[in-house]
């Protein structure tokens, strides 16, 4: 029997109930929501599964949504599972003031330098992490430029009208 | 450090190490990364790898770019296969704007990426060669990449970062002198590839230098997130282009080389088998091309598909849309996915959060080269400094990619 995506809904719906929300599918894939306290019981819950067993941390980054008060930043976790070849994704979103989350180490090994990456770039504080420190930026930077505070170029500048590039109103943040 | 805080390895005779630094800048390191190794001898005790000496923060840089400009920023992460890369982000936007692409395209771009998985394997497998002592093949082979570099060149005018393609197919018609040339490679690279294998895979010196060197089991690579080569010399035959296939591989035949133990010999042997897989994919697109008619080269939507610079000056459509790509007024759906292709070394995957504006609300790279550096510790602890370097040449590392 091949996995579907109505399957993992089911089984992940009957085992965290109200926990995980926002269930869509968009491009073939799915993915979720779920509050930040359950991230590595809902992943080590996909793991052990024998009917999920979704093995394989494709990727793991985060997003900065500033507009969303409370929920600021959200970590994106991508699953694979070999045996069906099905892919899924879910996030967790934090305050933006209390970035903690709990690491993934212990499940992946790949988590440590992907979430050493996202903690260089989005500041989020993985609980428990080994190692976290900063990887790709230098040690002595104290803010995290992927934040869309942060942008490229310096906003004092006036020989230049966005507006003449394209660029107005689009780019939230910027 | 004083001895009660340094875990030995057994039978080390000297109780005590010292700490060597290989690199950033090393003519073994493949790229500027530091290797802080603590050595006992000539055995290697522990090593702390450090990254990010060309970090040029793309994924930011690309918050600000209309999406056919991010294509150059593409190039410059794995820049010895730069055509995987460009073409992985178009199909990326293709499939975020639902353009479908014509037969054609698919197969001329399926040849491009082959060609360009050939270079990077050729290149990968005979630097193994020189930091095992063997110049003869990489200066053998050397010449043959030129054959493909001329070929990008006749397709796009670039040879190394070439920004080859665009959202939608290609800039331009392949010529014939370019198809002339895919033939003359077809035709000249095989007897090459054989002779290469004669040099290496049963040389006793390259065995005792590779067998047994930097493995890592499949279990152990999995849990590291090991794609492409490297995890199918551990035995797991994982290939995207089968999994999930784009750009038309499922109207493909070829098989996925697999190993055994996962060690150096064994990624330098699926590295080898792939390149005989791919010049098989190109001869089968080169035969289907020739039923198809010759003037297709790219889909029908003009509102994204950057038009001809002769038409822009001469019709007002064209330039029309030109102006609108250009000024990044075209509409762009909102969405959210993750499009990965088969890269030379692994899998490469794009993250993109588009809310509709004229650029990326978010781009992340899934980079390959950078999932397989974190287990490089594990993979050397217990090696000599020797089995170091040719474990991390085997590895296919590309600095750009890593730091991105």
């Amino acid at each position: 029997m091949s996995l579907t995506n109505e399957h993992i809904k089911n089984r992940l719906a009957e085992k965290f109930g109200d926990a995980i929300t926002n269930f869509e599918e968009s491009f073939g894939m799915m993915s979720f929501h779920a509050s930040k306290e359950i991230n590595l019981k809902v992943m080590q819950f996909l793991y052990d599964e024998q009917d999920l067993q979704f093995r394989f941390l494709s990727d793991l980054t985060a997003v900065h949504y500033p507009d969303q008060k409370g929920a600021e930043l959200a970590v994106v976790y991508h699953l694979h599972n070999f045996v069906d070849n099905v892919r899924l994704r879910f996030k967790v979103f934090t305050d933006v003031n209390t970035p903690q989350v709990f690491t993934a180490t212990q499940i992946f090994s790949s988590a440590n330098w992907m979430e050493r990456e996202t903690y260089d770039f989005f500041g989020i504080d993985f609980v428990g992490h080994p190692n976290l420190i900063r990887i790709l930026n230098v040690d002595e930077m104290d803010y995290f430029p992927m934040r869309k505070e942060f942008p490229l170029e310096d906003q004092s500048r006036t020989d230049k009208d966005d507006e003449m590039f394209g660029r107005g109103g689009n780019t939230a943040g910027i | 450090m004083s001895e009660q805080h340094i875990k030995l390895p057994d039978g080390s005779i000297e109780k005590q190490t010292s700490t060597l630094n290989l690199g950033p800048t090393h003519p073994a390191t493949h790229g500027v990364f530091q290797n802080i190794m603590e050595m006992d001898g000539e055995r290697i005790v522990s090593a702390t790898p450090t990254v990010g000496y060309i970090h040029r923060a793309f994924e930011k840089i690309a918050e600000r770019r209309p999406y056919y400009q991010i294509t150059p920023l593409t190039d410059r992460l794995n820049y010895c296969s730069a055509p995987i890369n460009n073409m992985g982000w178009h199909l990326t936007v293709e499939k975020l704007l639902g353009i479908q692409t014509p037969k054609r395209v698919d197969y001329l771009r399926v040849i491009i990426m082959e060609l360009a998985r050939i270079t990077d394997h050729l290149i990968c497998n005979s630097v193994i060669g020189v930091d095992s002592g063997a110049f003869t093949g990489f200066l053998y082979v050397m010449q043959y990449r030129e054959l493909v570099y001329e070929i990008y060149e006749e397709v796009c005018g670039s040879r190394l970062t070439t920004n080859i393609g665009r959202v939608g197919g290609f800039e331009r018609n392949f010529t014939p002198v370019a198809f002339q040339k895919i033939e003359k490679f077809l035709a000249e690279y095989p007897a090459v590839l054989k002779e290469f294998e004669n040099l290496f895979t049963r040389n006793r010196i390259f065995m005792e230098r590779t067998q047994g060197v930097g493995g890592i089991t499949a279990e152990r690579a999995m849990n590291y997130g090991f794609t492409g080569p490297n995890l199918r010399a551990t035995g797991v035959d994982y290939d995207v282009r089968i999994a999930n296939p784009y750009c038309s591989y499922e109207d493909f035949e070829f098989s996925i080389p697999v190993g055994t133990t996962g060690d150096t010999y064994d990624r330098f042997l699926v590295r080898n088998a792939e390149q005989w897989q791919s010049l098989h994919i190109i001869r089968q697109a080169m035969d289907k091309l020739k039923s198809l008619p010759e003037d297709v080269y790219h889909a029908d939507v003009p509102a994204y598909y950057l038009p001809d610079k002769s038409d822009v000056y001469t019709k007002m459509e064209a330039l029309i849309y030109h102006f609108k790509i250009v000024m990044g007024e075209t509409d762009i759906l909102p969405g959210e996915l993750y499009n990965p292709v088969e890269g030379a070394n692994g899998e490469l995957g794009f993250y993109l959060i588009s809310d509709g504006g004229r650029s990326p609300y978010r781009l992340h790279f899934r980079r390959p080269c950078f999932i397989y550096y974190q287990a490089y510790p594990e993979m050397v602890q217990g090696a000599m400094l020797s089995d170091a370097i040719i474990c991390m040449s085997s590895l296919n590392l590309i600095a750009g990619e890593l730091d991105a």
